[in-house]
């Protein structure tokens, strides 16, 4: 079959300007964190990776993230579920609202958690008098992560939703099946790799997240330190094995998501071609 | 019976959970996005529009815009043909490497930022494997505009591949044939028949990198160098005026970010729906 | 400009679409390619087209256009004009700029001048009734106005050769109808060599000088429609180009004998399978000395200028149908549940698949 730009000398240059280009851009920074981390040696690796502040901040990380993803989960769920299966004056505003996190730089995303829930928001003042206090530790932490990563669920799910309709719901319903019963045995089936993937990427970002984090944690070694911004800590210290030990944590996590990402559409792949 | 009716008498919906979904999403996107976006303009409203102008348009301030709209639109542009190969190349060829390099495509994306900022930050500094060959030949990347705009191609290289490979791969093979069959050569074809064809999701892709790189913050402080004037970006200044405790500026640059991207975003919204409307006759 | 293909073969993977093919169409010949999926028809025509290429085999393979040797030469460089099925019209551009592309793509030397390319274009569009629509989108026409579009482009290069996919199976019986007559209008019109695909063997059957009637990468025969209706060589090619009726029995003493119906054939003794077209099988009230077949009528349908009737019986082991014309209809009273008999007036036997050999006989 004949394409246009099929000749062999356009496509070989082609070919080797994506492979060049894509491995001095994104390929050697992913190589370089692991020499870096791994420059003196890997018991100095060890030593970073196990240092107090270093482990507590890997334990801070993995809290927020195993806390966030459920909220999401849910609000993705009940999102992707009202805007695909009902139709309803003001639908197409909640799906523009839940663009918002893509939008807003993160540092502004922190920020504005920091006016609300600050000890000068009206909330924060609230909560001060109460002796609570949200900003600067990690509830502040958790929040502003879900405000980041809340989209993920429902922009995997809804697209899906979408496209499968609701005859399957419906027949289900005419049978007599209970709403749960209906979501459990019917929804959740068609749409569960797009809500694994939702999750993955919501990890990631929950794991990732660093500009919105800077401004609500306070950054207080072994208190509000996730693994990020333990990094930049190391980093402005001049410690650069140190850093990129962190770094080399994350990049490996950023690695398996990849690799769920590729299994996941691999197993898709698979499926269409036996549909 | 138009929607607006049946709602309003409450006739019973086929399937469950209506009330449920609502209520859920409702809260959370009032609790989550919408609480404290109120908080900033509660800020705000405590300075007079005198004060806030001057804020939003102090020297260094508005030195600060143009590095970040200048560099985030050297990063666009470069991302635009960057992406643009990247994905024909992944769509209309083999060969051997090919399902790495996709994947590697979404590298940015998952990576935390400040992650692929201090790594850019070390391979392009003077000593960096990068950076040690790039300077004697005079180009110096770290702690320069170049640098930052390095650092937003990096992490919104994967919003103009993605956007762009799934119309290239509807694309029918007939739409090939029939420009061939007409006699136009391979260059021809391509600006004619197939730039047009795949133009608005690039338009759209380049776009959500623009603002994706408008707001970005981990990946460029570190390459950034931040000297005020030259090399700082908006959000950073928005983070230096909360660490001098300066609430009411800081609040005053963000609602310029913010109404900025949000109007951006809603800018690409409304170009994409008009452009599928005209190729698709009217049927959105 | 003729065409002529020498020893063309195809594969794609292990399967083998074409055999090695050789064909020759006459200059100014409209050409149908007929056969059914898997034929090997549409990849024979893009072989032509140069969208694919043959198998390089130990014999050598040749695409002549005349004297030209086009078997290396690229599809943009062959100047032929392609219709598809789905008139891949491009979507962003108008139609004038639909149907201008071809000029407008020439080398600065060949192309004509602006003025020249827009009297052209509207002289296409006003043969296919398009003028009015020139600034339009392809979105907002209808099937049948995009495949004329789509011709109208194809011809805007004056190729000598044009080629066509199954160019109005995308679209309903009527505008199919009409656009076959724009075709023929178009090419005697211009004159061009024209080879089209169909599986629509009324199509190839009217619009078409020759039809070449292909089954799993052969050809089975070339021939005018004439020739193919009354002359079929083989019993693909019989039961491809319309209805067939199957009578299967017995042959002693020159009698065909099946269950309690009877005729006389004259066959040497064995198994034989006769094959009928509906027209030839006459209804009449009683049996003859020659044959006794009798049938009991299951449905009737008028369609068009005949009526079908589905006849059935014991000794049959599918149901027949019979073409009758309104007056013989009227005449005997048909009605659904009546007892006739039947009465072939030409049959044909072809005795093995191999042999390409068939024989007819008329019976009175």
């Amino acid at each position: 079959m004949r394409r246009i730009g099929d000749a062999p000398l356009i496509r070989r240059l082609l070919i080797s300007a994506a492979l060049v280009l894509s491995a001095l851009f994104l390929l050697l920074p992913l190589v370089a964190i692991f020499a870096q981390a791994f420059s003196q040696g890997v018991m100095v690796f060890w030593s970073n990776v196990s240092n107090t502040f270093t482990l507590h901040a890997i334990g801070l990380t993995l809290m927020i993230a195993l806390l966030t993803i459920p909220v999401c989960l849910v609000f993705g769920v009940a999102l992707a579920w009202l805007v695909t299966r009902f139709s309803f004056p003001g639908r197409r505003i909640l799906q523009t609202l839940i663009d918002i996190p893509f939008a807003v730089s993160p540092v502004v995303a922190g920020l504005i958690y920091l006016l609300l829930y600050g000890r000068n928001g009206w909330i924060g003042t609230w909560l001060d008098g109460h002796d609570i206090q949200l900003m600067f530790s990690w509830p502040g932490i958790l929040m502003v992560t879900i405000f980041v990563t809340c989209p993920f669920v429902a922009r995997e799910l809804i697209p899906l939703m979408q496209a499968q309709g609701s005859r399957e719901e419906e027949a289900a319903v005419t049978l007599g099946a209970s709403g749960w019963t209906t979501f459990r045995r019917v929804t959740l089936p068609n749409i569960r790799w797009a809500l694994l993937y939702g999750v993955i990427l919501t990890n990631a970002r929950a794991v990732g997240e660093f500009g919105a984090v800077s401004v609500v944690s306070g950054a207080i070694r072994g208190k509000t330190n996730t693994l990020p911004l333990h990094l930049e800590q190391l980093y402005q210290d001049y410690n650069a094995v140190g850093a990129f030990a962190c770094a080399a944590l994350l990049a490996f996590i950023a690695l398996l998501t990849l690799a769920a990402k590729a299994g996941l559409e691999w197993r898709a792949a698979r499926r269409e071609a036996f549909a | 019976m138009s929607q607006l009716a049946s709602w309003r008498t409450g006739s019973t919906r086929v399937l469950p959970g209506f009330g449920l979904s609502m209520g859920i999403s409702v809260l959370f996107i009032s609790l989550v996005l919408l609480l404290p976006i109120t908080g900033l303009f509660g800020q705000l409203a405590e300075l007079s529009f005198a004060q806030y102008w001057a804020i939003i348009t102090e020297g260094r301030v508005v030195a600060s815009y143009m590095v970040t709209i200048g560099a985030a639109a050297v990063a666009a542009i470069i991302n635009a043909i960057f992406g643009l190969l990247l994905a024909w190349v992944l769509v209309r060829y083999e060969f051997p490497g090919k399902r790495l390099l996709d994947a590697l495509m979404d590298l940015p994306f998952a990576l935390p930022t400040a992650v692929a900022g201090i790594t850019l930050a070390t391979l392009y500094a003077s000593s960096g494997w990068m950076g040690g060959l790039l300077e004697p030949l005079g180009f110096q990347v770290a702690y320069t505009w170049v640098g930052i705009a390095l650092a937003m191609a990096f992490t919104s290289i994967p919003f103009v591949v993605r956007t762009v490979q799934p119309v290239l791969e509807d694309m029918p093979v007939e739409v090939d044939e029939a420009a061939m069959s007409l006699g136009a050569t391979d260059g021809v074809a391509f600006r004619r028949v197939i730039l047009p064809h795949i133009w608005p999701a690039l338009v759209t892709g380049t776009g959500l990198a623009f603002v994706r790189s408008l707001g970005e913050f981990g990946a460029i402080i570190f390459i950034a160098g931040n000297m005020p004037y030259e090399t700082e970006i908006t959000a950073l200044m928005i983070f230096v005026k909360l660490q001098e405790y300066d609430y009411a500026g800081a609040s005053a640059i963000a609602s310029v970010v913010l109404f900025v991207s949000l109007a951006l975003l809603l800018a690409i919204n409304i170009w994409q729906g008009r452009f599928v409307r005209r190729l698709h006759g009217g049927k959105g | 400009m003729s065409i002529h293909l020498h020893n063309i073969a195809k594969h794609f993977g292990t399967t083998q679409a074409l055999e090695p093919i050789n064909l020759d169409i006459h200059e100014g010949e409209l050409v149908g390619l007929l056969g059914p999926s898997g034929s090997g028809k549409t990849t024979l025509l893009r072989i032509i087209a140069g969208l694919e290429n043959a198998d390089r085999t130990a014999q050598p393979s040749k695409i002549l256009f005349g004297d030209r040797d086009v078997t290396n030469v690229h599809v943009r460089d062959r100047r032929i004009g392609f219709v598809f099925q789905h008139y891949a019209l491009f979507r962003h551009m108008s139609v004038y700029d639909n149907v201008a592309f071809g000029l407008t793509v020439l080398s600065r030397k060949r192309r004509p001048s602006s003025g020249e390319i827009r009297a052209r274009v509207f002289r296409l569009l006003e043969m296919v009734k398009l003028e009015h629509l020139a600034n339009r989108y392809p979105a907002q026409l209808s099937g049948g106005q995009q495949q004329r579009v789509s011709l109208a482009r194809a011809l805007a290069v004056e190729p000598e050769v044009l080629l066509l996919d199954e160019p109005f199976g995308a679209l309903d019986a009527k505008v199919r109808q009409e656009l076959r007559r724009w075709l023929r209008h178009l090419h005697d019109e211009f004159n061009f060599t024209s080879v089209f695909v169909t599986h629509d063997q009324e199509e190839a059957l009217e619009l078409s000088d020759r039809v070449v009637v292909m089954s799993n990468g052969r050809i089975e025969q070339i021939d005018t429609p004439d020739e193919l209706y009354r002359e079929p060589k083989n019993r693909f090619v019989f039961e491809f180009l319309g209805d067939v009726n199957h009578l299967e029995g017995k042959v002693t003493n020159g009698v065909l004998t099946c269950g309690d119906a009877y005729w006389h054939v004259d066959l040497p003794d064995g198994h034989e399978e006769l094959l009928l077209r509906p027209h030839e099988v006459r209804l009449t009230e009683q049996p003859t000395s020659e044959s006794h077949l009798p049938v009991t009528i299951t449905a009737i349908s008028p369609v068009g200028a005949e009526v079908r009737v589905e006849l059935e019986a014991d000794w049959l082991a599918q149901p027949w149908l019979a073409t009758v014309r309104h007056t013989d209809f009227e005449h005997l009273a048909l009605r659904r549940g009546q007892r006739l008999f039947a009465h072939p007036r030409h049959w044909r036997r072809f005795p093995n698949a191999e042999s390409k050999a068939t024989e007819q006989s008329r019976v009175a």
